[in-house]
């Protein structure tokens, strides 16, 4: 039986481009150019990994977004994915979290799977929090963070190096697992890659589709708001010395008048 | 009064210092109530009412380290049903962010994390964010349920604040999803007798200009010298010259320090997102043109093989 993986991919805002807020305190999606999240190019790639390590497997890749996001699925065909969902609602706009994690979660179950795989966190977002939050929807076991996964008989098993220890772990398939930017360089899409994905298969799911009523998500249906976004002050210029022989003692002087030393 | 549940983050009963952040956050809403988990949950209690706790909860099983998170979750929760508090505060480690969601998503609460300073409010607490690589503030609630709110460590001073600190046992049962992921195997990590990267006063980097990993032993001497964590960039870190645990950065720490020094570092939007919060900045870089010195109280263009042993020299000298 073939090994269904949904991979979880997000179109985030570039992170060198001037990122910002739009009026309704949004991230500004608009303005600034988009891209695949990179931390999710690291799950594309594990996916493609275990696929071929597995005697049959389909790759689907999966995003909640705006209609640019269908670049980043694009990006994610091309580097070897079979298919794609994009779920495209405008009653979308907004939502936090709780919110785009229902969605997914409606959606992998509507896809059918045996394994989900997502990034470590968005580049624009940073929680880090959905792919926990996904296997609790899910009700399967969630194994995170993840620096090497290796799937095998129907389990999944993986490094997770934390804080304080680095633990070996394992779980029985379906499962969600996450995968850090230590498990690997992501491939990139070769010309002939990207020419097969103009071909590959597209489907738009709107919340209708998913049996979701619009209060269930996007700004209003958010279970969190945010009051204000105000630009950091800009730092006051700092003090700059070229290195004439003495750098290292004025530095050691500046530490000293500002009690380090 | 409010009671307000934090969760402790603790090692065989030694309480990380972030916990007692949380206490001081804690009290701005309501009093804290604790929740210790595991091996030395018990021990926790003298230092958690010295800093405001009025109880503190706790369980110990197996579970808690045979599996991944599900059974904290399973505890945590049972703590809020038993105390209905106002809201439930988690150190922001990669674990705490974990449990915090997924309670969040069962007692069907908005979740709120890595804030960086907690206010009460009229609708609740008032939690402030960076965002965007720390280049904004933001302010934000939880307008659904009770909030649930993970804390980055250093947003907050550590205060005594004297409570009874009364240990109760928290029955908890395990559901089904608890067992779910196996921990096989755990690899402590070795203590290198420095500080918490995390929660150090001064953190003390080295990225590409150190060129090479024989070489970090000069960033570890200026970081001995000032009692400072060691920082590395992520080309440090992928070159293989320090470890990951120690990579400072949007996919590695964020650290928010009084002082951070970086070293052959050209201060990349990914860096900066974990070290733009510091307090005092100073920067060591052979290009004056480097990023870096954009956020700097204090920069030295020059070779750092030139000015870190000398600063460092300079350090000992004067600490006599
Ligand atoms: C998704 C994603 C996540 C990332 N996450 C992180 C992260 O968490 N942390 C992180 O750090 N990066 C991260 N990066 C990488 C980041 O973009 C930069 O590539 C990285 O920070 C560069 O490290 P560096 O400053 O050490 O190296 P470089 O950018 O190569 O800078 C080296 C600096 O050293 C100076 N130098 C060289 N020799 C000397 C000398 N002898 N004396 C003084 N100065 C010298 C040079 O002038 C230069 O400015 C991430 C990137 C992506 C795409
Ligand atoms: N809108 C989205 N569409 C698809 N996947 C997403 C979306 N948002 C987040 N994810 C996935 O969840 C991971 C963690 O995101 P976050 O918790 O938001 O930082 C990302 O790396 C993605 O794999």
């Amino acid at each position: 039986m073939s090994l269904r993986i949904v991979v979880c991919v997000k179109y985030v805002p570039d992170a060198t481009g001037d990122r910002h807020f739009a009026d309704d305190l949004t991230v500004d999606r608009d303005d600034v150019d988009g891209l695949l999240s990179e931390l999710d190019e690291y799950a594309v790639e594990q996916a493609l990994q275990i696929a071929d390590e597995a005697d049959d497997a389909e790759i689907t890749v999966l995003t909640v977004g705006p209609e640019d996001a269908k670049d980043a699925l694009r990006k994610a065909l091309s580097m070897g994915a079979d298919k794609a969902i994009h779920v495209e609602d405008d009653d979308l706009h907004g939502s936090d979290v709780m919110g785009t994690s229902l969605v997914l979660a409606k959606a992998i179950e509507k896809a059918g799977y045996d394994l989900v795989i997502t990034g470590m966190a968005s580049t624009d977002g940073t929680m880090g929090v959905l792919p926990a939050i996904l296997a609790e929807r899910l009700g399967v076991p969630q194994v995170t963070l993840l620096s090497e996964v290796k799937v095998e008989d129907g389990t999944v098993t993986g490094r997770r190096d934390g804080d304080s220890a680095s633990e070996q772990l394992e779980a029985s398939l379906p499962a969600v697992v996450s995968v850090t930017d230590q498990s690997g360089e992501a491939r990139y899409p070769s010309f002939k890659g990207i020419m097969a994905a103009k071909k590959k298969p597209v489907e738009s799911w709107d919340l209708d589709e998913l049996d979701i009523e619009a209060e269930e998500v996007g700004l209003e249906g958010s279970w969190t708001a945010v009051d204000s976004a105000a630009q950091r002050p800009a730092r006051t210029a700092g003090t700059i010395v070229k290195d004439e022989g003495e750098g290292g003692k004025q530095l050691a002087e500046f530490l000293a008048g500002q009690k380090f030393i | 009064m409010a009671e307000v549940l934090v969760y402790v983050d603790h090692v065989d009963g030694a309480v990380r210092k972030p916990t007692l952040e949380l206490l001081t956050l804690a009290r701005r809403i309501g009093e804290p109530v604790a929740v210790a988990l595991g091996a030395g949950a018990e021990a926790t209690a003298a230092v958690l009412a010295e800093h405001g706790a009025v109880k503190v909860l706790t369980a110990d099983a197996p579970e808690f380290t045979e599996y991944l998170v599900v059974p904290k979750v399973d505890a945590l929760q049972a703590a809020y049903d038993a105390v209905s508090p106002a809201a439930v505060l988690v150190p922001s480690s990669a674990e705490g962010k974990e449990i915090a969601a997924r309670l969040a998503v069962r007692i069907g609460s908005g979740i709120i994390t890595d804030a960086i300073d907690l206010e009460a409010g009229d609708e609740g607490p008032v939690a402030t964010q960076a965002a965007f690589a720390a280049s904004f503030t933001t302010k934000s609630r939880v307008s659904k349920g009770t909030p649930v709110i993970t804390v980055k460590p250093n947003s907050a001073p550590v205060e005594a604040a004297a409570a009874a600190g009364t240990v109760e046992a928290l029955a908890v049962t395990f559901g089904a999803l608890a067992t779910g992921t196996k921990v096989t195997s755990r690899t402590p990590r070795e203590s290198t007798g420095r500080p918490e990267l995390t929660e150090a006063a001064i953190v003390v980097s080295g990225g590409r200009g150190v060129n090479g990993a024989e070489n970090f032993g000069i960033i570890e001497e200026l970081a001995d010298s000032l009692g400072a964590a060691v920082g590395a960039s992520r080309a440090a870190v992928d070159a293989g010259w320090y470890p990951h645990t120690n990579q400072v950065g949007q996919t590695g720490k964020s650290v928010s320090p009084q002082l951070y020094i970086a070293s052959g570092i050209s201060g990349a939007i990914q860096h900066r997102a974990g070290m733009q919060t510091s307090k005092t900045i100073v920067a060591i870089n052979k290009d004056a043109e480097a990023p870096i010195f954009d956020l700097v109280d204090y920069g030295v263009v020059g070779d750092l093989f030139e000015v870190v042993p000398q600063l460092t020299g300079e350090i000992k000298a004067r600490k006599g």
